[in-house]
């Protein structure tokens, strides 16, 4: 049987480099959204071979679900059509994808130099994440932060709130 | 064909980290539709987020996972205001393009 984890990461980091991708190249917000859908989905599935099963389901509830509905909703209430005249300089079309390249070779130089010692990942070796974990945590340790993140939510209600009134 | 390794190592999870940051700071800078360059702001939210899983796992602790979980709130909330602002946006100007809107500069 050949091992499950090489095979899936490859899939869902494939999946999820070409969605972004698409994100970055594609001229419609419609398919920028769905691209992002896609990096969202792909993550989720990663995470959960990391052993983070609550994030997983968080990535797929909060961002897949309310954040990408969000961004769709008024992509279609604006009737966002497709970039038009691009002025992009001839120094990017030249010369973005081969400094892009050298970016990524360099960094992943720089990652494999300092962090030789890295574990490998097993998937179900680190079940210590569950959610009675995670939320004894919150509510001990992080209690501060957690109540300070309902106020910014509070603030951001009202915020949008405002925002949305007729007259500004 | 050379035989496929038995797992991972945990560096290419901060590698694809790393390459989905670049990715959405490149379309953060170059892309010209206001909707588009806040979508590459998530994108980058999101790979921050899949470092500090990853770091969680190197550590065995859930602390990342609480961090991620934090980033989160902080996106949910910075989608909601941002997306207020580009709908004010639009109404006053009737326009996404960002370089239409630079009445800042002067």
């Amino acid at each position: 049987m050949p091992p499950i984890d090489p095979i899936l990461f490859a899939i869902f980091a494939g999946i999820a480099v070409l969605s972004a991708i698409s994100l970055v190249v594609q001229r419609h917000p419609i398919a920028s959204a769905l691209s992002l859908v896609g990096v969202m989905g792909s993550l989720a599935v990663l995470y959960l071979l990391l052993g983070a099963e609550f994030i997983a389901a968080a990535q797929l509830i909060v961002y897949a679900g309310a954040i990408m509905v969000l961004f769709i909703f008024v992509i279609i209430l604006l009737n966002a059509g497709s970039e038009h005249g691009r002025s992009r300089s001839k120094f990017v079309k030249w010369l973005g994808i081969p400094l892009f390249t050298l970016f990524v070779g360099l960094l992943s130089f720089i990652i494999q130099s300092r962090l030789p010692d890295t574990k490998p990942v097993i998937f179900g070796s680190f079940t210590a994440a569950t959610g009675l974990e995670i939320g004894r945590v919150l509510f001990t340790q992080y209690l501060l932060p957690f109540e300070v993140t309902s106020l910014l939510i509070l603030i951001a209600i009202i915020g949008a709130v405002v925002l949305a009134r007729k007259e500004i | 064909m050379p035989p496929i390794p038995n797992s991972v190592p945990l560096s290419w999870y901060l590698l694809l980290s790393a390459i989905l940051f670049a990715l959405g700071v490149a379309g953060f800078l170059f892309r010209k539709n206001i909707i588009t360059v806040f979508m590459s702001i998530e994108l980058m939210l999101n790979a921050v987020n899949l470092s500090f899983v990853a770091f969680s796992y190197q550590f065995k602790q859930v602390d990342g996972h609480i961090y991620a979980f934090f980033v989160m709130v902080v996106a949910a909330a910075e989608a909601a205001v941002g997306l207020g602002i580009i709908l004010t946006v639009f109404k006053n100007r009737a326009t996404l393009h960002i370089d239409e809107v630079s009445s800042l500069k002067n």
